[in-house]
């Protein structure tokens, strides 16, 4: 059945594997810590290209190792990169992550520094960025359907107006937009406490409700209580949080599980940065509730639009898909206003229903997706942030 | 379940600050629930509220006892320690200390029983 949804069409960047971005970046990814200068230098010489330095990549192993590269190689393919430079200290791990973007056609090229030092690597990778850039900037946006794009969630500085207002709104987008075929996510493990029972019976069918409930505990067994010094009573609920009045964990992750609505069903849980196979739809991903590698996290997953609902205000973006902030709470929107991409504090006016408030980020996304820069890119906020399981050897 | 049908809306999205004498003090998730979330800044203890419940937009009124900054908890009735606490319809922690109806509810009398 067509909706007023159907029809809705915006410019993106279709690639070699069928995906379609919002953005058209040549970004210089670091495989490890200590080519971050490398990649640092090359992005300073070559303009329209943009290094992600981070703090990770040597001495990982196991299940952490496995998440260091799939956040990587997931970073370069997204289709929000037009080309990727990648910068090793050693050729081997940087191969991988190479032959790993290759896979969906883009052009990718990897250096490595042993045996060339960092002005060797950084005069060839230099040179390669450069005809990069130039392919980048002769792609055209072409017209693409709505059901072509990936949206992912994560709130941030919640408080009791995210459950009321700006969670809802982006509950009510899905509602609207995963019929017509969008990818979502959402995730925020450790927030989903004091709504488990919840999340799990909004699974597409009982078994996967099992598997996410396993998924969840294990989490609680494993990390929360093996490392809990008091009662959490700082950070989940953070500072932010309470300030803002929310006083429980349950009480947040009431309002958190307002993002994913009233009709939608997750089909199938994702690992971190995994991602999604099961076709379209609604997915979890098992994630931090840590602001920026939660969206690393999910744009290493293939995500190109972000849905951000902010109480307090949460500042954070990413370097290569525009994060949109949406808030309903007057105070955080008076004194942070050019944080602010969607308006809904109608929603506690009782002046605008949750309803208009769905449709009108459904608009933000599309003018976004259109090339519209959200407030964080105009910012200037590009938190590219890891997730490590435990610590390098 | 919708959330707000038959309310009178304009399909604009207004700039913040804008009070006018329906806008409402404080809103209500469930009709289950024992507390309520102020949507207002600066209210002070005295003020006659207006409550909307969000579920059916059914209206009530309620005296605050207490200066309550916005988003800040409510209690729709006088609550004693060991209550549960009820908001969306789901259990939301326990009162460590009582409140009068009117009252400021935060984590001051109010704990998660998971902690």
């Amino acid at each position: 059945m067509a909706s007023k949804y159907s029809n809705m069409t915006f410019k993106g960047y279709r690639r070699a594997n069928g995906r379609v971005g919002v953005r058209n970046h040549v970004i210089i990814l670091p495989v490890d810590d200590i080519s971050n200068a490398a990649c640092e230098a090359v992005g300073n010489n070559i303009k329209g290209t943009l290094a992600l330095p981070h703090s990770y990549g040597r001495l990982q192993f196991g299940a952490d190792l496995d998440l260091h590269f799939r956040t990587m190689i997931g970073t370069g393919s997204n289709p929000n990169v037009a080309a990727v430079i990648v910068i090793g200290i050693e050729p081997g791990w940087t191969k991988r992550i190479v032959d790993g973007i290759a896979e969906t056609g883009k052009p990718v090229a990897g250096f490595s520094i042993e045996q060339n030092g960092d002005l060797n690597t950084i005069q060839m990778a230099s040179r390669k960025a450069k005809e990069f850039v130039h392919y980048a900037t002769e792609l055209q946006r072409e017209e693409c359907s709505i059901s072509d794009l990936w949206v992912s969630t994560k709130c941030g500085e919640s408080d009791t107006t995210t459950g009321l207002g700006s969670c809802p709104t982006v509950g009510n987008m899905y509602d609207k937009l995963i019929p017509e075929g969008i990818y979502g996510v959402f995730g925020e493990t450790s927030e989903i406490t004091g709504g488990e029972h919840i999340c799990k019976e909004r699974a597409a069918n009982p078994e996967l409700g099992e598997r996410w409930y396993k998924m969840w505990k294990a989490y609680q067994d494993d990390v929360i209580e093996a490392n809990k010094v008091d009662d959490l009573s700082e950070s989940q609920p953070t500072k932010g949080n309470i300030e803002g009045g929310l006083t429980t964990i349950e009480e947040k992750a009431l309002g958190n599980l307002e993002k994913i609505g009233r009709t939608s069903r997750y089909i199938d849980i994702l690992e971190p940065a995994e991602q999604p196979k099961a076709g379209r739809g609604l997915y979890f991903m098992d994630s931090s509730s840590a602001a920026a590698e939660c969206v690393t996290l999910m744009a290493a997953g293939g995500y190109v639009v972000h849905t951000f609902p902010t109480g307090q205000g949460n500042v954070v973006g990413n370097p290569i898909v525009p994060v949109i902030k949406i808030s309903a709470n007057p105070r955080t929107v008076r004194t942070m206003s050019e944080h602010i991409d969607v308006d809904v504090t109608g929603i506690l006016r009782r002046d605008l229903t949750i309803d208009q408030a769905g449709d009108a980020l459904i608009d933000m996304i599309v003018r976004t997706a259109n090339g519209r820069n959200t407030a964080a890119e105009a910012l200037g906020h590009r938190e590219f942030s890891m997730t490590k399981l435990y610590r390098s050897a | 379940m919708t959330h707000h049908e038959g309310s009178k809306v304009p399909h604009v999205l207004r700039p913040a600050g804008r009070l006018s004498v329906s806008n409402p003090h404080f809103l209500v998730h469930s009709p289950k629930d024992n507390v309520g979330v102020v949507v207002v800044e600066g209210l002070q203890a005295g003020t006659e509220m207006l409550g909307v419940l969000t579920e059916n937009d059914s209206t009530m009124k309620l005296t605050a006892r207490h200066d309550i900054p916005i988003g800040h908890k409510v209690a729709l009735k006088a609550l004693k320690a060991g209550d549960t606490i009820i908001k969306y319809g789901e259990d939301i922690g326990r009162m460590v200390g009582d409140a009068v109806e009117g009252g400021h509810v935060h984590v001051h009398n109010l704990k998660t029983k998971r902690w």
